[in-house]
């Protein structure tokens, strides 16, 4: 069963994210980053990582890709990309050789550090552990994890999101006349 | 038997959030449209966070999600500020790909 969803959901994660870099259009590379990130999600969900698989549906394919989708319709980008346009001929077997290098590293670590020696959770220890707790076991652990050790960086990160909302509303408003701005110069603005 | 081959073990989370983490290394070199550069940073970004799941559960330890957590709110972050970096870049240059945004001068 755990193989069933795991062959299922690594097809749809595997399938999107290729999706995302082959498709010349943006609106269907959003729609295949939606299928990964839902297969992501379903990975969560079978290594007991409820509240992240529920955080991973509302952030991620809700309000990201959603606000992606908005900026291809708002600037009117959603044209096909002619993926046929190469402007350095070396850069996608470069990319190819390099990512495939990459693999092979990232694998080979994997690999070897399979049987690394530490204290293993195994399988049915685990379904014990689930079946023993109550079943929102996962998300008052993480909420006694986040709110006592990393209390400090949570706090941060409200400042965090605070700063970049007021950056991009400076970013992506439309200057008054006369105003200088960032990314306009002053002969450039009506 | 078959069930003990059949349970996918973390190293099998691991290589495929590595397949994951290659490809959108590979997208970030190979395209050219911002916004899907951005598509492809995502794709990096639920890579680790998938290894950082998959590696909490085998050490039976929660703070791997609670990094998670932390990785999710500095991507929502990240997308804010990069995509309105986009739109006031492609509100002065329409159709602008990253080969016109090559200079940092306006």
């Amino acid at each position: 069963m755990e193989l069933f969803v795991f062959v299922v959901a690594g097809a749809m994660v595997l399938g999107g994210a290729v999706g995302v870099i082959v498709r010349s259009h943006p609106v269907h590379a959003a729609l295949s980053l939606i299928l990964t990130l839902f297969g992501v999600a379903v990975l969560f969900v079978a290594q007991e990582a409820h509240f992240l698989a529920a955080v991973q549906v509302i952030v991620y394919a809700g309000a990201i890709v959603v606000l992606f989708l908005f900026v291809i319709m708002l600037l009117g980008v959603d044209n096909a990309e002619d993926l046929r346009i190469e402007p350095f001929k070396v850069q996608r077997p470069v990319a190819v050789v390099v990512g495939a290098g990459l693999l092979a590293m990232i694998g080979m670590a994997i690999i070897v550090s399979r049987k690394a020696t530490v204290p293993v959770v195994t399988q049915s220890q685990a379904v014990q552990d689930a079946a023993l707790e109550p079943h929102d076991s996962n998300i008052k652990a993480l909420a006694r994890d986040v709110f006592s050790d990393h209390v400090l960086a949570f706090e941060l990160t409200s400042v965090l999101l605070v700063i970049a909302v007021v950056a991009t509303v400076m970013l992506a408003r439309k200057p008054r006349p006369g105003e200088l701005t960032p990314l306009e110069p002053k002969v450039g603005a009506q | 038997m078959i069930a003990a081959v059949a349970t996918p073990t973390t190293t099998w989370y691991l290589l495929l959030s590595a397949v994951l983490f290659t490809i959108g290394v590979v997208g970030v070199m190979v395209r050219r449209n911002p916004l899907v550069l951005f598509m492809c940073i995502e794709l990096m970004l639920n890579a680790v966070n998938l290894s950082f799941v998959a590696l909490a559960r085998r050490l039976g330890d929660i703070g791997g999600q609670s990094m998670v957590f932390f990785v999710m709110v500095v991507a929502a972050a990240e997308v804010v500020v990069g995509l309105g970096l986009v739109v006031a870049i492609l509100r002065r240059k329409p159709h602008a790909t990253t080969d016109d945004m090559a200079e940092l001068k306006g």
